[in-house]
């Protein structure tokens, strides 16, 4: 099978993969890279378990060939945490936004990239962002309690 | 929005623990914020293939033939399986508890029965060249007639869906095609009621969609072993049926799950284990067998579709003095969990009320649907629904407000109950006193004065002076297993030798009736041909509940 | 055309365990080097808190801090067995069985502590915060990793314990239906304020006050976790999820979460949660289990209120916007019923 080198950014490290031909950028990083933080839960793109974000904007890794990350910036929920933990981490922990876990990472990555170009969303402006992550066990309201204490958060200590 | 309302129950309970009832953050909170928690798919292995199953496009017919020959020539395909691959290929999930007869091959070979049953199941070195290799697979179907609804499947003439229940009923206790409800007499008190409500529900089928597939990876461990990583909703419960379908002492098996991501009932039905497995033992190298989500949701088990009637007797003043049921569940193609959910969902019934006549048929019925299984409230959401949008209409028959129709019927400490037990540690009365308090909905006096420990018992503790029992629905020809054993009549024949012996090795074929034609419904006391199904006892892995096969 | 209000109520009650008994769990606990203790399951964590729980539980049974507990599950080799995680059976059956394991390994440290303070065991005393001491005499004390220790490195002692908890099989009268199906109930009751637009069926849920009784809330936020998210989905299979829309008939399966729909962070409902907590008398400290019951009322409450608000009775689920337009239809218009009064005024949510 063909293969092709993949150069790129993942959490801030440079990263150098070969890609199955018309591989997914989610095969790629959980096999081929091993970064098992993007979920499988649909294929489809119908359910936002593979989030990441290429170049500062959230990507479904299933429906992205990985070779379009070739020379790009990829973050996911695993490079999140930097030393310290992500104020959206204390955040979803804190106010127990979480169940399975299973949607968490792309629910982290959607939740970043919000706040990343709005530090102080309303409600709507959560729910609006979050709107293509499912998750199956928490009814959303502790998610997107979460997400608005952690731009809280982060203004304060800004 | 949510307040603890300690001032209920404050006597029976001690406050002042260090730990319980502290908001204590969860264990395993760091390792999904950090996308660090293991399921099951977030093991790497070198070399890792992948299964896809060949899957019926027929709700019923007849295997012909399946030609794997252009399949197995495609690229990156290590193997095909099918039926004859599988040591031990029937089953049925809850013999594991000694409940109900194998019914469901692991790889159909004779028949399908519903629309996506496996026939096969392609290995590859990629999860695309499987899917390709499927498409190769060539199966010649005899399309049979099917049957989709539970009350035209009980129906005489109904095509036969599963050969070990012909007459599309599962039976109980070896001695009944449903399971019963009997609790005073019913139509005595319908006669005196001053009003009767009648009622149908319906409940569709529903999908556990939790956000991860079902799904398991299998490897060649060391000694001889197998790991098996699974996401599986019981541990031991998938392991047993591996050792079983795959005829090995569960000693060479090792399972390691227990982070998964969401159930909701939808894993307790092991189907992926045992192939990931044999999978790994057939080819020497780990295998990933996994539903992508269409096969979820179409493939997998749902929470079964239910229909209810029923008839309440009431009196002018809301007192319900009758409640009848007739309920069918429909466990699709095969049995898996649905004639468990029964017995529960019967032990369940009336729901929280006290009400003195209590007759209840519950039928577990086979249709050619994708097999139901358990999800969320299993045994209990769809009859609830039934119960509590029937209480609507009495409390409106009656002219009484919803809630204090409640309350009148509420069940109280000490009150007997319909499956002839106590009521203790109640507490529906508060529950719904606390509700109408906060929504301002204005209660009656009698009502705002009742308390579940208070007017229970005494009269109410009394069982009925005289039981309408009957014999409907009698089978013969059909033993008693052990879960929920009783009565079963005169003491049990010895075993008789199994009619198929189990040879060791991959070959073993189960024993299928030769053709399915549309078979007349017999009437109950024919033989059926069910009774003669081995029960595959040497390889039961008891230790779920003790019981080992007679 | 109009948007119509309405209320419905139900009340339920669930039974905790599986039925008719005969589901073991077990469990073993042991000290670790440090002091700190591990507790072995094979028990399934699905998202419910099943680790938290029987974390919160050990530490308590231990008398030592949560943070001295971890919980290993689930490997069928270290991990010993359990019937599994359903028929909320997980809290009430695997807690016990820690309870009963921890309580064992109590007694080791204890006496080992007994030894190293030179009292007696039925003397000494846990604080829950990493110390024994004797009873009445708080100086004299010892740390639970120091009597662990002691145990292990100078004693000789294993400081473990197993446990399981086995409600026997009962049986079931064919007959009669006779059955001890469970040994406790949880309850709840409900009240959903809906609105229905009688010119397109949709239905928005716009509040839900309820009560549930779950026994002792073990840990209230894992409590609150799973009746917020179990109203929710009582609330998706009341108005919007089924994988044959069309039942009996198989056609129109959904194969994506583009068909097979569930409400999304903006179809959300306020939901106000009050816990009443009658302790199981034989629960893991009095606890039930939350997580299925949850959703149960929800489903009869929402097609209570559709019938209060437009007068059309749905019996058959899910109530979709198209069975909700032709019950309106062959009623000739929406005949609201208002049987429960109103929660919310018009524009004042």
């Amino acid at each position: 099978m063909p293969k092709k080198p993949v150069t790129f950014t993942l959490n801030g490290s440079e990263r150098a993969a070969f890609a199955d031909d018309g591989q997914n950028l989610l095969e790629f990083l959980r096999r081929g890279v091993g970064d098992l933080s993007p979920k499988f839960g649909c294929g489809q793109g119908g359910c936002g378990a593979c989030t990441v974000i290429i170049d500062g904007q959230t990507h479904l890794a299933c429906l992205t060939l990985a070779e379009a990350v070739q020379g790009r910036r990829v973050e996911t929920a695993s490079g999140l945490a930097t030393g310290t933990l992500h104020p959206l981490q204390e955040a979803f922990m804190e106010h127990f936004a979480a169940q399975c876990g299973y949607c968490t990472p792309g629910m982290l990555m959607s939740a970043k990239v919000l706040l990343d170009h709005n530090p102080s969303p309303s409600r709507e402006e959560v729910i609006e962002a979050i709107a293509g992550n499912l998750c199956r066990c928490t009814g959303y309201e502790p998610i997107i309690d979460a997400i608005l204490a952690a731009a809280n958060a982060t203004r304060r200590s800004a | 929005m949510i307040e603890f309302r300690k001032e209920f129950f404050a006597d029976e309970r001690d406050d002042n623990l260090n730990e319980i009832g502290k908001p204590t953050r969860r264990q395993d909170i760091l390792g999904h914020v950090t996308g660090r928690s293991p399921y099951f798919d977030d093991h790497l292995f070198e070399g890792l293939l992948h299964i896809r199953c060949v899957r019926s496009p027929h709700h019923h017919a007849r295997i012909r033939r399946i030609d794997v020959s252009a399949a197995e020539n495609m690229p990156g395909v290590m193997r095909v399986l099918t039926a004859r691959d599988v040591p031990l290929n029937l089953n049925t999930l809850l013999s594991l508890l000694d409940f109900g007869l194998d019914d469901e091959p692991l790889l159909s070979d004779v028949k399908v029965a519903y629309k996506g049953e496996p026939v096969a199941a392609i290995i590859a070195e990629t999860e695309a060249q499987a899917r390709a290799a499927v498409a190769k697979v060539k199966v010649d179907w005899e399309v049979l007639p099917h049957v989709l609804d539970v009350e035209d499947a009980i129906k005489p003439g109904a095509p036969v869906v599963c050969n070990v229940y012909p007459g599309n009923k599962f039976i109980y206790h070896g001695k009944f095609d449903h399971q019963k409800l009997r609790y005073g007499d019913v139509e005595e008190a319908f006669a005196r009621a001053d009003h009767i409500v009648e009622g149908r529900y319906q409940m569709s089928p529903i999908e556990q969609a939790p956000m991860e597939t079902c799904g398991a990876i299998a490897a060649p461990e060391v000694n001889d072993r197998f790991v098996c990583y699974t996401s599986t909703q019981g541990l031991f419960f998938s392991l047993g049926t591996a050792a079983k379908l795959l005829t090995m002492p569960s000693s060479r098996l090792h399972f390691i799950g227990g982070t998964v991501g969401g159930g909701f009932g939808g894993k307790v039905d092991s189907m992926h284990e045992p192939l990931a497995i044999l999978g790994a033992m057939l080819t020497g190298r780990p295998c990933k067998y996994a539903w992508d989500r269409e096969e979820e949701m179409q493939v997998g088990a749902p929470r079964g579709a239910e229909r209810w009637y029923i008839k309440d007797g009431v009196m002018r003043d809301g007192r319900i003095v009758a409640r009848k049921f007739t309920g069918y569940f429909d466990s699709g193609a095969y049995t898996r969990l649905s004639s468990y959910a029964i017995i529960k969902g019967v032990g369940h019934l009336p729901g929280p009320y006290t009400i003195p006549n209590v007759h209840a048929d519950v039928f577990c019925v086979y249709t050619n649907r994708t097999p139901a299984t358990a999800m969320r409230g299993f045994g209990i959401t769809g009859v609830d629904f039934s119960i509590e949008v029937h209480m609507d209409k009495v409390a409106e028959a009656v002219g009484i407000n919803p809630i204090d129709l409640r309350i009148l019927n509420s069940y109280r400490d000490g009150d007997m109950k319909a499956h002839r037990r106590l009521a203790k540690n109640c507490a529906l009365i508060e529950c719904c006193q606390v509700v109408a308090d906060k929504a301002n909905v204005e209660l009656s006096a009698a009502s705002r004065a009742s308390a579940s420990m208070r007017d229970g018992g005494g009269e109410r503790a009394r069982l009925p002076s005289r039981t309408a029992t009957d014999q409907n629905g009698s089978v013969s020809g059909y033993r008693a297993s052990n879960y929920g054993k009783k009565g079963a009549g005169a003491p049990q024949p010895p075993s008789p030798p199994p009619a198929h012996s189990v040879p060791p090795g991959p070959a073993y074929r189960p024993p299928q009736p030769q053709s399915a034609p549309v078979q007349p419904h017999a009437p109950a006391p024919a033989v059926p041909p069910a009774a003669e199904t081995p029960r595959h006892g040497a390889l039961r892995f008891s230790s779920l509940s003790g019981f080992r096969r007679r | 055309m109009a948007l119509h209000r309405g209320r419905g109520f139900a009340s339920i009650n669930y039974p905790i365990g599986m039925n008719l008994g005969g589901d073991p769990s077990q469990a073993l606990v042991h000290s670790n080097p440090d002091g700190k203790f591990t507790v072995a399951l094979s028990s399934i964590d699905l998202g419910q808190g099943m680790k938290s729980v029987t974390r919160q539980i050990a530490a308590e049974t231990l008398g030592i801090p949560v943070g001295d507990v971890y919980v290993d599950t689930a490997d069928s080799d270290t991990g010993p067995h359990c019937m599994g995680s359903f028929a909320s059976r997980g809290t009430h059956r695997v807690g016990n069985a820690v309870i009963q394991a921890a309580q064992e390994a109590r007694a080791v440290m204890l006496e080992a502590a007994a030894e190293e303070l030179e009292v007696d065991a039925s003397d000494l005393v846990t604080d829950g915060r990493g110390n024994i001491h004797v009873k009445g005499a708080p100086s004299r004390t010892i740390t639970t990793m120091a009597a662990c220790q002691a145990a292990q490195f100078k004693q000789g002692k294993t400081v473990s314990g197993r446990g399981i908890f086995l409600i026997p099989l009962s049986e079931v009268d064919p007959e009669t239906g006779e059955m001890t199906p469970v040994s406790c109930f949880a309850h709840a009751a409900l009240i959903v304020e809906i609105e229905v637009d009688d010119e397109t069926g949709e239905v928005a849920v716009l509040d839900m006050q309820s009560a549930y009784e779950v026994g002792r809330a073990l840990n209230p936020k894992l409590v609150e976790q799973q009746l917020i998210g179990g109203a929710w989905m009582g609330m998706s299979h009341a108005l919007w999820e089924t994988t044959e829309p069309y039942y009996p008939d198989r056609s129109h399966g959904p194969v994506d979460f583009n068909h097979y729909l569930m409400p999304g962070p903006g179809d959300l409902a306020p939901h106000h949660i009050s816990v009443l907590e009658r302790p199981a008398p034989d629960g893991p400290f009095g606890g039930k289990g939350p997580g299925e019951m949850c959703a149960n009322p929800v489903l009869p409450a929402v097609a209570n209120a559709v019938y209060d608000a437009v007068g059309v009775r749905i019996d058959d689920l899910p109530i979709t916007p198209e069975k909700i337009l032709r019950g309106i239809r062959a009623m000739g218009g929406a005949r609201p019923k208002m049987r429960l009064g109103r929660m919310h005024q018009p524009g004042t949510r």
